[in-house]
């Protein structure tokens, strides 16, 4: 499916750019806009950014929400690895990154932040993940892209674009900066 | 780079190629930050089974991997020679098999004869990990000695090390010399002659007999255990004359690099291997050699077990 | 092969066969005719019309005397579960060999006729190879009294050893030597320093130390040659050195050659097929006593087969029960088959072009009989007709299903090697045929 606003940067027609560094800019202004907006301000705020696509995209949120409200949110990252349920299904697990959380998550409003929101699995990995670490007073979910075909019960808060695709198509994300775009990938 | 083991068991150091062996020290920086959460756990190897078989007595090694089982939310098994079978004159193969049959994903085995994991490992489907076998190889002893180095000295390369005592008869040494030459380590080889291997074939390493001479501007001084019974075998002439000759005192430390790191497989023989630990203990990475011990064994266990099983 | 019944199984016509004697340089193509347990004449003879006599096809294959093994070892009694006096003969015919010694190690040991009668009783009834048994030096392997070698010598031994063990002292060895010398049978020494060998579990050496497996020094083994050979030099004795392993021990021994000692020695196939390296992938069926050697070691012993040095080949086999030797490698038993690879092992320093054909036979049949006092095979008229037929060109899968012998402890095993044995015959009675009665 083709979206009238995406430029035709097509390389292959297996592969198709959907999204340029303006148009995810303007999407992520809106996303700390709304985050701002829903929790009134900074007060408690953490943004928790879901390695590995998460955590830039937590930075840019967190930047953001500084330059607007004049104040810095806690920015962290966490590996969800060892929470997966999908571990076994692999021949050998990958080495762990590594989580860095600046401060308890005791009593804040915990924002997680993913790229992509398919299954809904890497969330609950997530947010099991939140609960071992300890108790926050809220958890809410940002993402950029949420491309459906969910297993769970799991819903974001906070939608960059809604991205219908199929299940053999792959979405990817990249945040390098200057470099930014969505692109979806068939499996050939 | 790797992102993860291409084995599936852990029998010598030598199964792991220096990137493997970066990984799993980052791996394990990932689970030393555990330690300091409410909750301990987590549950990568949930409804996995571990089963520690134990054929020598050993209290910390068998107590760092339990630890490092639950952590990760194993159920582990602990199988010590007094209360195995063997005993009733089982045959080991048939204890590994039992246990294997029972469901045992995972065996971690130390045992007085060199080659036993190597040898059970192809002869059962579930993970195996050398947990010392005999004089040959005590491969997570020698990962968490070398995390302890990096994380002490920030850095493993170009570092020189003297590996002091009976080299002749530790698995410990023998993993060591061989990983860090890997991870291209300076390997001293300190101790009577009686005490070292006469043939080092490939091992890139220089002998000393000399303490003094042996440490000077080293790095790291790792001193080995010295079992008792090997002055009435005649490797030393008395434990006195191998305290005089060869243990680690503040004076010889003095010839050492001044940032010196003393490490100590353990458990300590006080006033032999090492004499005056009070008066170096901002050298003495000893403790932290224990603490990094579980984090260690949580990489090696996760990193070989969370994946599928190893027919698959 | 064509056969016929019309014969007391003891006589046969072999046709167009390569004839090799060693004993008296015999090396040429043709027929060999045996009647009655003898060879009646051979070379360019003409094929008996009468069909009285069984004619076999010798085509591509060497007919030459039977081995003989001076070392093996049968188990029986005591060791059933690892061999029998059937089984090893089995083995024995099977490998080419038509006389085989057998050790004293049993249970109970062979230091008392009435244990040396049983055996030979018990050999005679399997009518396989002949087998000869070797006594004991000491009562019960003991290292302590010696045995009534008199009595044994008179109830068929033929030799005496503590093989398994070294004669412990240089006081009993002396003694032994001393008394053998009565009945003209040598001593057979297993050569090895317990004290120095230390619990060793292989060779010391760069294997050793990357294994983190206890080492028996070459040291072990030389220092009791030494011994031995000095402690020989005092008596009328014969010495017989066993299974001889390394550099310095072939050193000794041609120096002791010199001087005119009474002394012989042999070596076994691993000691100059293998080296230490084998134990890597090998386990316990590479772990034997003395064990494999280093490179160095093992062309040492080529060599001193080459210079007569080494007088014989043996096979030092060893059987043990699949569950002795699938376990730690330390508590493994030291020791090997032997029987059914060793003319192979053999073959291949012929192919190398080390040793040629003529001296690798005279080394495993003319020259152990010789010294032993055995029975060989001949092939001139009148001669026993102990013989084996082989085919030079032909392979054998070490390993089963070709393995008669009950044990299957061998570091060949799953190795093709080149030679194939077609027939065996004791006094003309074909005792093997590779074509028949696989296990």
């Amino acid at each position: 499916m083709q979206y009238p606003d995406a430029p035709d940067l097509t390389s292959s027609p297996l592969s198709r750019i959907l999204l340029d560094p303006s148009q995810i800019d303007r999407m992520i202004r809106r996303m700390a806009h709304e985050i701002l907006e829903r929790n009134q301000g900074v007060r408690d705020l953490y943004l928790i950014g879901i390695l590995k696509g998460g955590g830039i995209l937590a930075e840019r949120l967190a930047s953001i929400i500084c330059a607007i409200e004049g104040a810095s949110v806690p920015l962290g990252t966490v590996d969800i690895t060892l929470y997966r349920d999908d571990l076994s299904s692999k021949p050998s697990p990958p080495f762990l990154k590594k989580s860095a959380l600046p401060e308890p998550v005791d009593l804040k409003r915990v924002v997680l932040v993913d790229d992509v929101l398919f299954t809904g699995r890497s969330v609950r990995s997530a947010m099991d993940l939140l609960m071992d670490l300890g108790r926050p007073s809220r958890v809410q979910l940002a993402v950029l892209i949420d491309r459906g075909h969910r297993e769970l019960p799991i819903r974001a808060d906070f939608v960059g674009k809604n991205l219908p695709t199929s299940r053999d198509e792959t979405v990817q994300v990249s945040l390098e900066t200057g470099q930014e775009h969505v692109s979806l990938h068939r499996k050939g | 780079m790797n992102d993860s083991l291409r084995t599936s068991n852990l029998l010598t150091i030598g199964d792991l190629s220096p990137e493997e062996m970066e990984g799993i020290f980052r791996t394990a920086d990932s689970f030393l930050d555990l330690s300091s959460r409410t909750v301990k756990k987590v549950p990568s190897l949930r409804g996995k089974t571990l089963v520690n078989l134990f054929y020598e007595p050993s209290t910390r090694t068998r107590t760092s991997f339990e630890i490092a089982a639950k952590r990760l939310s194993a159920d582990v098994i602990n199988i010590s020679t007094s209360q195995s079978s063997v005993v009733k004159g089982e045959s080991l193969l048939d204890t590994v098999l039992t246990i294997e049959a029972l469901g045992a994903d995972g065996v971690v085995i130390r045992h007085p004869s060199s080659g036993v994991p190597e040898w059970i490992s192809r002869r059962v489907q579930c993970h195996v990990i050398n947990a010392g076998d005999g004089l040959h190889e005590h491969p997570t002893q020698a990962l968490l000695d070398l995390y302890t180095i990096q994380k002490r000295k920030g850095r493993l390369e170009g570092l020189t090390v003297a590996i002091v005592g009976d080299i002749l008869h530790s698995r410990v040494a023998r993993s060591n010399i061989l990983a860090m030459t890997r991870m291209g380590i300076a390997v001293r080889l300190v101790g009577p002659p009686t005490l070292i291997p006469k043939y080092l074939g490939d091992w890139k390493v220089d002998v000393f007999h000399d303490l003094r001479e042996g440490v000077r501007n080293c790095d790291v001084v790792m001193t080995l255990r010295l079992q008792l019974e090997r002055a009435t075998a005649s490797f030393i002439p008395s434990l006195k004359e191998y305290a005089k000759l060869y243990g680690i005192s503040p004076a010889v430390l003095k010839e050492a690099h001044p940032d010196v790191l003393v490490l100590h497989p353990g458990p300590i023989n006080r006033g032999i291997e090492i004499q005056d630990e009070e008066s170096f203990r901002e050298h003495s990475g000893i403790l932290d050699q224990v603490h990094f011990g579980v984090g260690i064994r949580m990489a090696v266990l996760y990193l070989l077990m969370a994946g599928g099983s190893k027919g698959e | 092969m064509i056969m016929s019944d019309m014969s007391d199984g003891t006589s046969f016509f072999l046709k167009n066969v390569r004839l090799v004697d060693p004993a008296h340089g015999l090396d040429e193509d043709g027929d060999l005719q045996v009647e009655q347990g003898r060879v009646v004449s051979y070379g360019s003879i003409a094929l008996p019309k009468d069909g009285r006599i069984p004619v076999l096809d010798g085509t591509g294959c060497i007919v030459t005397p039977g081995l003989v093994d001076v070392h093996a070892h049968f188990r029986e009694p005591g060791f059933e579960y690892k061999e029998t006096i059937e089984t090893g003969s089995r083995s024995a015919v099977a490998g080419g060999f038509t006389s085989v010694c057998v050790m004293a190690n049993t249970d109970p040991v062979n230091d008392h006729p009435g244990v040396t009668l049983d055996i030979i009783r018990k050999a005679q009834d399997i009518g396989l190879c002949r087998v000869f048994p070797i006594g004991a030096v000491s009562l019960g392997l003991k290292g302590e009294t010696l045995t009534e070698m008199g009595a044994l010598t008179q109830a068929g031994c033929v030799g005496f050893s503590d093989d398994g063990y070294p004669v412990k002292t240089s006081r009993l060895l002396r003694r032994a030597l001393e008394y053998s010398a009565i009945f003209k049978r040598p001593v057979i020494d297993h050569c090895e320093d317990r004290d120095l060998s230390d619990g060793g579990v292989m060779n010391e050496g760069w294997v050793a130390t990357e294994l983190g497996l206890r080492g028996i020094p070459n040291a072990s083994e030389e220092v009791i040659v030494a011994r031995d050979l000095e402690v020989l030099k005092t008596t009328n004795g014969r010495l017989h050195v066993a299974h001889l392993s390394t550099a310095g021990g072939v050193r000794l021994l041609r120096e002791a050659k010199k001087r005119h000692l009474n002394v012989t020695a042999e070596t076994c196939p691993h000691y100059f097929a293998l080296t230490d390296e084998a134990v890597r992938c090998h386990h316990a069926d590479a772990k034997m006593n003395p064990p494999l050697r280093s490179e160095e070691d093992r062309l040492a012993i080529i060599e001193g087969l080459r210079d007569g040095t080494i007088d014989m080949i043996a096979t030092d086999h060893a059987p043990h029960a699949p569950f002795e030797k699938e376990r730690e490698f330390d508590q493994a038993p030291f020791g090997i088959i032997g029987l059914e690879t060793a003319l192979s092992l053999g073959l291949v320093l012929v192919q190398e072009g080390v040793l040629d054909l003529g001296t690798l036979l005279y080394l495993m049949s003319v020259r152990p009989a010789r010294v032993f006092g055995l029975p060989r095979g001949e092939i001139r008229p009148g001669g026993l007709a102990d013989l084996v037929v082989f085919e030079p060109t032909g392979f054998m899968e070490a390993g089963v299903p070709e393995f008669r012998s009950r044990s299957r402890n061998s570091p060949f095993r799953g190795r093709k090697l080149p030679g194939r044995i077609r027939m065996t015959f004791v006094g003309g009675r074909k005792v093997f045929d590779c074509g028949e009665g696989k296990r």
